[in-house]
């Protein structure tokens, strides 16, 4: 039998307010253990939620990016279920009227595009950390995470293979740091997914019984998680057994996904309307505030690469993918006087390959746009080849001299001076009759050799194109 | 609608409360009584009532993004049955 694999993700996406949504303490990542957890994360009695409005802006500002429709009026809600990290017994939530409704996001698979529809977002809090080591027998539990506010961002069942589901939760990540509502650290858990899946034979139109594999924080794992599922599912199935609906939990150590069988009776919510909270109201003036902050957004900025610097589709596509790296590439194409080709090359292959290997992002890298800039203009006016500038950006790296320094002080100067060429080229060619001989009797490859000599001999230093120049006029004879 | 005796062990069980076992079917009718009260209730027509989520008929006020709460751990700490390394601690939990 032949099977149609069904997926839906959960996203939580970690909103980066300075404050938690319903209480003025910090959400700063990695303080001391309760350190900021107030009385209203504590869930104390006496105290009262009061919404942040950075909360709202950011929800309202998600939902206009994928074109959703957005509430006049949001009800907070609260979910009901007993946690030692939840210590109000409820989770506050929003369950009937999600401040963000029907909206949808395209996604790239191959050379296809699909589009993936987003049934709701909604705002929330997080829960605290429970810490089960080697307390004795107990568990330990901080709640400074308690209150940190979230945005659950639920997609139609729409996807129909692991990789539709990475191109999905992918593009959502980058969505969520252009808008600059999330900083998408995924070791933190800033953004982490549910994924909800499903089998059903070719062709039939209901859905098959879905299991929810719960927090998985990174694409691979996601990845993995989809194909680990989808054969356990197949194999029940194809015994002719049915698949129970459940949540689970994946193992990425051992690969597979387990019954998290607790979870179960646990999952009766009760939710009910929060009555500390007044329903929220978005006014249009919001909207058009919001609507006015708006940034350009990747699909827009792609496009407008591939047509304002006609790039390749892959180039394109990879500098749009996140803000700072797009920012980046415009700032030297606008500064450095070489082509948006050269340009795009520097940041896709020198930058982007040495920030890999230290591991880090753009943001950190310890070469600014300016002073890589001052490194191309040197290429476009010829000071240095392309071959020499890679050595000045190694230097440039590990120091904070700028590219005009390092020239300098190395003596990378390319020699574009023909005379002294000449000189060089004369003596190899005095050294090397046998090749010349062989030259002319119409061995053409033989010229790479001349190339090869005079820039070992010029230390790389010669410009290429008058060494080639040189070369034929001087061989002719 | 009428709940058994059941239903009632199953929502004190969510709700974390102990009840005796003989007080269980005093509660049932008295919880299915309530039921009956918001039958009642429904019976009415209400479609061109727009339905209301708080009693107050207000919006929520909010509050602007700003660190307001200072570090109070150890006074917060102090009325806790158990703490370590700035943790409280409660009796093992494990998925």
């Amino acid at each position: 039998m032949q099977w149609e694999t069904v997926i839906g993700l959960e996203i939580h996406a970690q909103l980066s307010t300075k404050t938690k949504i319903f209480s003025g303490a910090s959400t700063a990542y990695g303080a001391k253990p309760n350190t900021q957890a107030c009385a209203v994360d504590l869930g104390l009695p006496g105290v009262l939620p009061v919404l942040n409005q950075e909360v709202v802006r950011m929800a309202v500002k998600f939902g206009m990016a994928i074109e959703a429709e957005i509430a006049d009026y949001s009800v907070f809600a609260r979910k009901n279920y007993f946690y030692p990290d939840l210590p109000k017994g409820y989770q506050i939530s929003q369950m009937d009227h999600p401040i963000v409704g029907i909206g949808h996001l395209d996604i790239e698979v191959g050379d296809q595009t699909k589009r993936i529809g987003v049934t709701r977002a909604h705002l929330e809090e997080d829960a605290g950390k429970s810490l089960h080591e080697s307390f004795h027998g107990s568990t330990g539990i901080d709640l400074n995470r308690a209150g940190t506010p979230l945005l659950e961002i639920v997609s139609e069942p729409d996807m129909r293979s692991a990789k539709e589901a990475v191109a999905y939760m992918r593009k959502i990540h980058e969505l969520v740091q252009y808008l600059e509502i999330s900083d998408g650290n995924m070791q933190e858990g800033s953004f982490r997914c549910d994924v909800n899946i499903s089998l059903r034979p070719k062709g039939q139109t209901e859905y098959g019984t879905r299991a929810e594999l719960k927090n998985i924080n990174s694409f691979k794992f996601v990845e993995k998680a989809i194909f680990t599922e989808v054969e356990r599912q197949k194999e029940i199935l194809e015994a002719g057994g049915s698949i129970t609906q459940e949540t689970r939990l994946y193992d990425a150590d051992k690969d597979e996904t387990r019954s998290m069988r607790s979870k179960e009776e646990a999952n009766d919510y009760r939710y009910f309307p929060d009555p500390d909270l007044l329903p929220v109201y978005i006014s249009s003036e919001l909207r058009a505030q919001v609507k006015a902050e708006l940034p350009e957004l990747p699909e827009a900025k792609k496009q407008r690469f591939l047509n304002e610097y006609k790039l390749e589709a892959e180039a394109a596509n990879n500098l749009a993918s996140s803000r700072p790296l797009a920012d980046y590439f415009e700032a030297l194409v606008k500064t450095s006087g070489c082509t948006a080709k050269t340009c795009s090359n520097w940041v896709s292959v020198e930058l982007s390959g040495a920030l890999n290997k230290k591991n880090l992002s753009i943001t950190q890298s310890p070469i600014s746009a300016e002073r890589l800039a001052q490194l191309l203009q040197r290429i476009a006016d010829n000071t240095i080849s392309g071959k020499i500038a890679k050595q000045v950006f190694e230097a440039m790296w590990s120091n904070n001299d700028s590219a005009d320094t390092i020239i300098e002080t190395k003596g990378l100067k390319q020699i574009t001076d023909s005379g002294a060429i000449e000189a060089i080229i004369d003596k190899i060619i005095a050294d090397n009759q046998g090749q010349v001989e062989q030259y002319l009797s119409g061995k053409d490859k033989v010229f790479g050799f001349f190339v090869g000599q005079t820039m070992k001999a010029s230390q790389g230093k010669a410009n290429p194109a008058e060494v080639n120049k040189i070369l034929k006029e001087k061989l002719k004879r | 609608m009428s709940l058994t005796t059941d239903d009632v062990n199953k929502i004190a069980y969510l709700a974390r409360l102990g009840i005796n076992a003989k007080d269980t079917a005093s509660y049932t009718e008295n919880l299915s009584d309530m039921l009956k009260l918001v039958e009642q209730m429904s019976s009415i027509d209400t479609d061109n009532v727009t339905p209301m989520a708080h009693p107050l008929d207000t919006i929520q006020r909010l509050r602007p993004d700003k660190i307001i709460e200072d570090n109070q751990r150890d006074h917060f700490q102090s009325i806790a049955p158990q703490t370590e390394e700035g943790l409280y601690l409660v009796p093992k939990v494990l998925d």
